[in-house]
């Protein structure tokens, strides 16, 4: 097991060193110079050298990169160009609403996918299994930002159970600022939960007709045990990796989510550098994306191996 | 009054009519076989009495465990009865264990569903069933998983589950037909010891005749959902009054009427001092890299008209030097020659063309999209002007009328073919091309008994008129004995014996050819009049 890790470990170090590299040349080749954007189009060719020199962008690209990671590395992401502030606390900033909103998001999804799942796959083909998977249909066909605003209008404007948007900032409160993420949590989750709970109906149904599950009810196990005992531990493997996959869309996919709430989070900020040309902040976030993208798909690597010990042997 | 009476029992499954009538009893302490091929409904009398049925099959008739009538009992009573009173052991033991639990929990899992025990007495209980069926905790601990173990190991960890709480009733479904013949062997003797042992019935399901008449105290007969015959063992054998039995025990013991080998060597395939290594993942980042060798220095040769047969048992090599004649995987050292050339990439395909190969999984080995015309001219594209037109419809009528299929099959799909029937077009795309040397890789191994006979009298009749010379592949000792001259035994990567196959049989040199002619279960020598 902890050579798997190990190994795993070494995996995500190589994946982060080629990303960045990727990253930089592929921000790099995109058009349009940072300076003179900033100083608009009637700008003197000197000003806009002084500030290229300034920004640090007429030093070799060889040498902007090694200092751009070696200042990742210490937890410097920078100054942005627009806003003259560090990149890391803006990053930081946002952070502290898109994470919680996604685990939020992720949890609620688990939370719906994996019952409905379980259910759907325990009645194949009966009318309750019938329900879960039209409800799942009309959950990954309806687009997540009309839900968002039929959300509103119920909860927020109708029934004013929440706010309608906005961020309070953690430190008004816990409570308060779950709340406030509520909705938008509910929004991002239900496509989500749909496309799991199909996953995990699917995974299960596979298991279902395996020969150790025949074998599971031969001992005296009834159907529902052997589901439980044998059948949901198999089942989790392309749930997880699903599950995996969401988290990091979440992170950084829930920009029109964000927008509908006025939500402060990572969507929004790339959003806004990109229109910029902020390339130090699209850099340091697309870098960081990346980032937990791979460290997600660690973690589920390690949660593959601890799920199933064929993979802890495996060297 | 009998340990389980089923009286009756008709069984369908939507329209489709799956037993008829199906009778039969098992007195404690009794071995009794249900034999027949397959479709014939024996595995489905065996989840019958486990009620272990699809979701809409609806039986009639009687099954009584000890007087209880099954088929009137509630879903939970007779989970309460599953694994308690009747245990069961399956066909595969690969796939029959859960991956993800351990073994010593799989086995506890038994005991703890029906008992009060607690989980240290039933681990206590566990350790000592596992011992029993000889896998002893001190080289087996219960921690293990069972990928970690082979599939004979496997095997007993599944009858040490069935039997956990002493069962009145064990079924055994085709236990040992994915198993080696020496692993064969030694479960075999396993359930036969547990039943004198605990006294249990055994309810045995098998294909195979042979093993049948080793084991069983009766046997019953079935085709197409019925029972066509049973009665005590030697008794059957010695009078079989259906012509069906007759004709089951006819094709098991098959003897084809194989053509003189010609005389004078030629030789068309050369294999010298062949090597084949894997190399095996590292066990530290900077050690050297360890291989495996599963050809290690094989030499023969296969003279044109020639027939050899190549057995071992799983793992042994023989699929990697199958593969290595084909060309298929390079050699580490040494060399096959076909014709007198290199096999391998580089070979001209139209030298190429005059090897040819069968598969044990015909079904497998075709495109399901493609007409038999278009699989059967498949080896067509080695040659430099392939055939069109005429001569090609003629070259298809004509190998498809050499395995005895009409020449209108060639606009079917695959689909459309029973197994033994795709077999035949898997040998007729390998016949169309004349080639010299075919290789049948565990050929017949999937067929029905009644099957696998009428192809091994296709291939004998082949090799007469086609001048054949082949080498065939198999586990399978008997069948090796009749469609062969001669005889490869393969263990660890290496030809341990090889003679004349009469030789070898009747006097086997090696200790291992000789452990696997004893393992291998034989047809009693009955039936033919003369009991």
């Amino acid at each position: 097991m902890l050579r798997y890790s190990l190994k795993r470990l070494a995996s995500l170090v190589i994946s982060l060193a080629i990303a960045s590299l990727v990253i930089f040349l592929v921000i790099e080749v995109a058009p349009g110079d940072p300076a003179s954007y900033m100083l608009g189009i009637n700008a003197q060719p000197e000003t806009v050298a002084a500030l290229r020199a300034e920004l640090g962008l007429d030093v070799p690209k060889a040498e902007r990169y090694l200092n751009w990671v070696g200042g990742m590395v210490q937890g410097d992401f920078g100054t942005s160009y627009t806003y003259r502030t560090p990149v890391g606390q803006m990053i930081a900033d946002r952070m502290w609403v898109s994470l919680p909103l996604a685990l939020y998001a992720l949890t609620l999804s688990t939370l719906i996918a994996f019952p409905a799942g379980i259910y759907a796959a325990a009645r194949r083909g009966k009318p309750g299994d019938m329900a879960v998977m039209g409800a799942t249909q009309l959950g990954v066909a309806v687009p997540n930002f009309w839900f968002a605003m039929m959300l509103v209008l119920v909860f927020a404007i109708n029934l004013r159970w929440f706010s309608a948007g906005g961020f309070p900032g953690w430190d008004k409160g816990f409570w308060l600022s779950m709340k406030s993420l509520t909705l938008p949590a509910i929004a991002l989750a239900l496509p989500q939960s749909a496309i799991l709970a199909r996953v995990m109906r699917s995974s299960l149904l596979d298991i279902l007709s395996e020969d150790f599950m025949r074998t599971a009810r031969a001992k005296g196990l009834s159907r529902r045990q052997a589901l439980w005992r044998h059948g949901l531990r198999n089942a989790l493997i392309p749930v997880l990796t699903i599950i995996g996959l969401q988290f990091s869309f979440l992170l950084a996919g829930g920009i029109i989510i964000e927008q509908v709430f006025f939500l402060p989070g990572l969507g929004r900020l790339i959003f806004q550098s990109i229109s910029a040309r902020d390339l130090i902040v699209v850099e340091s976030v697309v870098m960081l994306l990346v980032f937990s993208v791979i460290l997600v798909n660690f973690l589920v690597d390690l949660a593959y191996a601890a799920v199933d010990p064929r993979l802890r042997s495996r060297t | 009054m009998s340990l389980l009476t089923v009286d009756n029992l008709s069984l369908s499954i939507g329209d489709f009519s799956i037993l008829r009538d199906v009778s039969f009893s098992i007195e404690p302490g009794e071995i009794v076989a249900v034999t027949g091929e397959s479709g014939s409904g024996k595995s489905m009398t065996a989840f019958s009495v486990m009620q272990l049925l699809p979701e809409r099959a609806k039986s009639t008739g009687q099954i009584r465990l000890e007087g209880k009538d099954l088929l009137s009992l509630s879903e939970p009573q007779l989970c309460a009865i599953r694994g308690n009173d009747i245990g069961m052991v399956f066909q595969e033991p690969m796939t029959a264990l859960n991956p993800v639990k351990t073994i010593g929990a799989q086995v506890m899992e038994t005991i703890l569903i029906h008992t009060d025990m607690t989980p240290a007495q039933a681990e206590e209980q566990a350790r000592d069933m596992l011992t029993r069926v000889g896998l002893p905790p001190d080289r087996f601990p219960l921690s293990r998983y069972p990928h970690e173990l082979s599939g004979g190991q496997r095997q007993r960890v599944v009858i040490a589950m069935a039997i956990a709480l002493r069962p009145k009733l064990l079924i055994a479904d085709e236990p040992t037909t994915a198993l080696d013949v020496t692993t064969q062997a030694q479960i075999l003797d396993l359930l036969k010891e547990l039943v004198a042992e605990f006294g249990m019935g055994l309810m045995m399901i098998t294909h195979d005749l042979a093993v049948v008449s080793d084991m069983a105290d009766r046997i019953i007969v079935m085709r197409h959902g019925e029972i066509v015959e049973q009665g005590e063992t030697r008794a059957l054998f010695a009078d079989m009054k259906h012509p069906y039995t007759r004709a089951l025990f006819e094709a098991s013991g098959h003897q084809v009427d194989l053509p003189d080998a010609p005389d004078g060597p030629d030789p068309i395939l050369q294999v010298t001092n062949a090597i084949r290594d894997y190399p095996l993942p590292r066990t530290r980042l900077f050690a050297p890299r360890e291989h495996h060798r599963a050809v290690n220095d094989i030499t023969f040769t296969i003279h044109h008209g020639e027939r050899v047969g190549l057995v071992g048992e799983s793992g042994c090599g023989k699929s990697t030097l199958t593969r290595a004649i084909l060309g298929l995987e390079p050699l580490q050292s040494g060399s096959i020659t076909a014709f007198g050339h290199t096999v391998g990439p580089a070979m001209n395909p139209a030298l190429r063309s005059g090897l040819q190969v069968v598969f044990q999984d015909p079904y497998g080995s075709f495109n399901p999209r493609h007409k038999v015309a278009r699989i059967v001219t498949e080896p067509f594209h080695l040659l430099p002007d392939p055939p069109t037109g005429t001569a090609r419809d003629t070259a298809i009528a004509e190998a498809l009328t050499a395995v005895g299929l009409k020449p209108e099959d060639a606009q079917k799909y695959i689909h459309e073919f029973s197994g033994g029937q795709r077999q035949r077009i898997a040998i007729a795309r390998a016949l169309i091309i004349r080639p010299e040397l075919i290789i049948f890789d565990e050929a017949v191994s999937a067929l029905d008994v009644s099957i696998r006979a009428q192809i091994l009298d296709l291939i004998a009749d082949l090799s007469r008129s086609h001048n054949l010379s082949y080498l065939f592949i198999s586990h399978d000792l008997s069948v090796v004995r009749t469609v062969t001259d001669r005889v490869l035994v393969m263990k660890s990567g290496e030809i341990v014996e090889q003679g004349d196959t009469k030789e070898v049989f009747s006097n086997p040199q090696h200790p291992y050819t000789q452990t696997l002619i004893a393992a291998a279960p034989v047809l009693p020598q009955v039936g033919k009049g003369a009991a």
